[in-house]
């Protein structure tokens, strides 16, 4: 089994879709957290990722779909995907 | 397929009340991309990064407006430019050119200045170790010698007779204005009456002759009463010792300390509200200081020359120290941090400050709390605890200021080297006035024993 699969094989390593799926999203990047009333802005980018996040937990699959939307290289998104899926973990609980 | 958007590091920020507005950030996001209408980007290029940047122009101003804020309020004043502050050959230089006399607190910096081309009848000689040697420098050169302790008292007096001449010497003083805290350590007190004690002692020296009070009541002081305090009891000692001594005190020298405009830690208010303009110190100064000595004129005594080392004032926000981020990360409490290539090595200040950290180019991005470290691997490596920035990528480059005091003086030579400083001239050009250190300025000191060179053994 090579390590791509390994990682694709726990998906919760990345964030919980339960979790994220609670939140209300809005276009303009107002987050509301229900469980808690917390409510957040998030930036476009992060928009993008957590509405990914909120489907998908295979971190090369988020990355992919993120390069055909965006200017950028796989391997600066996956950095930034992989730092910003770890603040949701701690955000959203 | 269409045009891919631009990827900016993903945000998520927090509502707080009363803290973001519609905008998102706390403020707006102000960036500094120029030094007096020099690019600074092409700079950092060509002499890397980290970058110190002195501007002239500024310091030049900055001594201009102080010498202005007094000149025009007491009849002779004059600046002795605080080496310990910044020696960097070039800036001592410039306010040298400016007028300002050279005020050391060691043989090292004397004999800096006088390679500098002061002549060492305009340096002030302060400090609490003046070693023989550089105490009959400085009388054969006439320096301005402060008196720190009696047996430095003994010492200029068996010098001057061994020279056969009469030597003027200062006093350093000390006291309680009240308002700050009493630096007792330095020079004769006052209450306790040593001071009086000195100056008595100088008065019956065949070899000696007062002719100076010094005393520096602190560092960033911002109360000007203190300093109203210290010129009244500078005005009655002198009154004192003249009478009882017969001696005539030609200068009044009132140290440094003014505040420069750094936002000290722990201060709520930002530092255009509470630093204290070179007027208002000024008018402070000259109104107790007339007040004391009213009585001069009518018994024919001149005005004493007032004297001023102000150091951070001057130099402070003549400098700035452009870095570069070279890592991010989120800390496990969910602040973001930065890592960046300059840190308390070369920015000892930042215990005590908090600086103004800009990005060089305006940057994409709602701005958060980001806590700033440097580059050494130790704890105590904040640049900033928490400052507002948008999100970094590494690279990015981040203007720290004001840094033009006590940085290049104070700066470590600890797990990184110290980088170049660069002055932005007057004229627009810009000149290299130190170099960056390298592998050799670190090793070339060192003598490898034989019995220690390699090869080395893989025994273990
Ligand atoms: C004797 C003396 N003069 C002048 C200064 C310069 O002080 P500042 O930089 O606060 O103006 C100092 C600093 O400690 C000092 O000790």
């Amino acid at each position: 089994m090579d390590k791509n699969q390994a990682a694709s094989d726990q998906p919760s390593a990345l964030a919980k879709p339960e979790v994220l799926m609670r939140l209300a999203l809005s276009d303009n990047g107002f987050v509301f957290d229900p469980v808690t009333g917390n409510s957040f802005t998030v930036n476009g980018t992060g928009l993008a990722i957590l509405r990914r996040l909120q489907h998908e937990t295979d971190l090369a699959r988020i990355v992919a779909s993120l390069c055909t939307e965006f200017d950028v290289v796989p391997l600066a998104a996956e950095r930034d995907v992989i730092e910003f899926a770890n603040l949701l973990r701690n955000a959203f609980k | 397929m269409s045009q891919r958007s631009p990827w900016v590091k993903p945000v998520l920020t927090p509502h707080r009340p009363g803290g973001m507005n519609k905008f998102g950030a706390l403020r707006p996001q102000l960036h500094q991309s120029e030094l007096d209408g020099v690019a600074i980007a092409p700079l950092l290029e060509q002499y890397g990064s980290p970058l110190f940047i002195v501007s002239e122009g500024r310091l030049r101003d900055n001594a201009r407006h102080l010498r202005r804020a007094f000149s025009t309020r007491w009849p002779k004043v004059r600046h002795g430019w605080s080496y310990k502050t910044n020696y960097l050959g070039a800036v001592c230089s410039v306010l040298h050119q400016e007028g300002a006399w050279a005020e050391v607190v060691s043989e090292l910096e004397y004999r800096k200045a006088r390679t500098l081309g002061v002549p060492g009848s305009r340096i002030i000689f302060n400090g609490p170790w003046k070693p023989a040697a550089a105490l009959e420098q400085a009388v054969l050169e006439g320096a301005a010698i402060h008196l720190d302790h009696l047996d430095e008292l003994f010492a200029v007096e068996q010098i001057a007779q061994r020279l056969g001449r009469q030597v003027p010497v200062g006093l350093r003083l000390n006291f309680d204005t009240g308002y700050t805290e009493p630096w007792s350590r330095f020079g004769f007190n006052i209450e306790a009456g040593a001071a009086m004690d000195a100056a008595r002692r100088i008065g019956t020296s065949q070899w000696l002759q007062l002719t100076g009070l010094h005393s520096h009541i602190g560092t960033f002081v911002l109360d000007v009463r203190a300093y109203a305090q210290q010129a009244r009891i500078m005005a009655e000692f002198m009154e004192a010792a003249e009478c009882e001594t017969g001696c005539r005190i030609e200068y009044l020298d009132i140290g440094g300390g003014f505040a420069s405009r750094n936002a000290l830690q722990g201060l709520y208010l930002p530092p255009d509200q509470v630093v204290p303009g070179f007027e208002q110190y000024a008018e402070a100064i000259v109104d107790a200081l007339s007040e004391a000595t009213r009585g001069r004129a009518a018994l024919g005594k001149p005005l004493p020359v007032l004297v001023l080392e102000t150091g951070r004032a001057v130099v402070d926000d003549a400098e700035v120290l452009v870095t570069r981020v070279v890592g991010g990360k989120r800390l496990p409490d969910g602040r973001r941090a930065a890592i960046l290539d300059a840190g308390v090595n070369l920015l000892f200040t930042a215990y005590w400050y908090n600086h103004d950290v800009r990005p060089l180019q305006p940057l994409e991005g709602l701005a958060e709390e980001t806590v700033l470290f440097g580059p050494l691997c130790m704890n105590i490596d904040t640049v900033r605890a928490s400052v507002m920035l948008p999100p970094l990528n590494v690279g990015d480059a981040l203007v720290v200021s004001p840094v033009g005091a006590y940085n290049n003086t104070q700066w470590m030579q600890f797990i990184q080297s110290r980088p170049a400083v660069v002055m932005v001239m007057g004229d627009g050009s810009v000149e290299p006035i130190r170099q960056a250190e390298s592998l050799q300025t670190l090793t070339e000191l060192e003598r490898m024993p034989n019995a220690l060179r390699p090869p080395f053994s893989d025994a273990m």
